[in-house]
């Protein structure tokens, strides 16, 4: 168990960094999360959390990358609905890290 | 490896056991191995994906949902049992509108429910490699 | 001596539904929670047996466990009646004694 020290306050992480309340969730604390890890969101980023949180708001679950990567090519473009495109953005896996950042679990069958 | 026909038999209500949810926890990791999955609803199975589900009532959380997004993990072979409908007094208008976007036909939604009696749903277990019971 | 009979296993994949029905008195009650709920539905496999016990005995369901399901009330055999948590409780107390069929 870690935590994360935003405005004063202590946020509960586990032990690999992802927010143990998914609804205390705040876009501040996404970028908090990324500072952590010395990566500074951008729109590009947020387009990708963004989906991740409405993919979960939806379905009560992360998807695996193989379908972020393919549901991101439908709805941004069939440029950003690939694995180069989005391991650029995300270099530790863009399931793991931008789940961690949009503040969901980790993916069911996250490879 | 060659793919295998996979296949997950649920047979439980969900909520008042684990089965359910873990069943679907299961095959939710077993896309990621891009095997052929099918999923089969049997007996009491076909309440996990009736529609209207709210647990408000009983502070579970409602993982109908999840179900719809199976179409996204390319598994679209859901066999529902009839005779399992009809001794519950229920019908396919019941249950969940289960859709999966075909890439290859310009995301057209097609239904991944597939409707099938008794002795239908035994040839296609038969068919199976691997099978998985909960 | 009115006994409350609490039944939570689907009447479809268990026999203790069935069993608990083989056992009531007159003037007792039936209470379905979790799985058991899907037995308060008409048209089933199940219902005319739950109708002929409900000639002597009342039946109640937890609603709560019944819209879980996707099932909706108005779909229930008519004289089944739905209950709350403290719907329960009152349940409990109002019968001198109680018995679970697991």
């Amino acid at each position: 168990m870690s935590s994360l020290e935003l405005n004063g306050e202590s946020i509960e992480l586990d032990e690999e960094g992802y927010l143990i309340d998914l609804a205390s969730w705040t876009p501040e604390i996404g970028e908090a999360l990324a500072k952590g890890e010395d990566v500074e969101l951008t729109d590009e980023h947020w387009d990708i959390i963004n989906f991740l949180r409405e993919y979960y708001e939806e379905y009560q679950i992360a998807p695996a990358v193989r379908v972020l990567t393919k549901a991101v090519g439908k709805r941004l473009g069939k440029d950003k609905g690939n694995s180069k495109y989005l391991y650029s953005l995300f270099p530790y896996g863009p399931g793991k890290q931008a789940c961690k950042y949009a503040g969901l679990p980790k993916p069911t069958g996250c490879v | 490896m060659a793919a295998k026909k996979f296949m997950f038999v649920n047979r439980k209500a969900p909520y008042g056991t684990v089965y359910a949810l873990e069943s679907l926890e299961v095959v939710l990791i077993s896309a990621a191995f891009e095997q052929d999955v099918s999923l089969a609803f049997i007996d009491d199975g076909v309440y996990q994906i009736t529609k209207g589900q709210n647990t408000d009532g009983i502070g579970q959380k409602n993982f109908s949902n999840t179900y719809k997004a199976l179409g996204d993990y390319e598994i679209n072979k859901l066999y529902v049992e009839k005779e399992s409908l009809e001794e519950r007094g229920l019908t396919q208008d019941d249950l969940m509108d289960l859709v999966w976007e075909d890439e290859d036909d310009d995301w057209a939604e097609k239904p991944s429910i597939i409707l099938v009696d008794r002795s239908e749903m035994a040839d296609v277990m038969a068919e199976q490699e691997v099978t998985l019971s909960f | 001596m009115a006994m409350l009979h609490i039944v939570n296993k689907s009447p479809f994949e268990k026999v203790s539904f069935r069993s608990c029905l083989n056992h009531v008195k007159p003037g007792d009650s039936v209470l379905m929670i979790e799985d058991a709920a899907v037995g308060a539905l008409d048209g089933t496999s199940f219902s005319d047996k739950l109708k002929t016990a409900m000639g002597d005995v009342s039946v109640y369901v937890l609603g709560g466990d019944l819209v879980a399901r996707g099932l909706s009330e108005d779909r229930m055999i008519d004289g089944i009646k739905t209950v709350d948590y403290a719907g329960f409780v009152d349940l409990t107390v109002k019968n001198e004694t109680t018995q679970s069929w697991l």
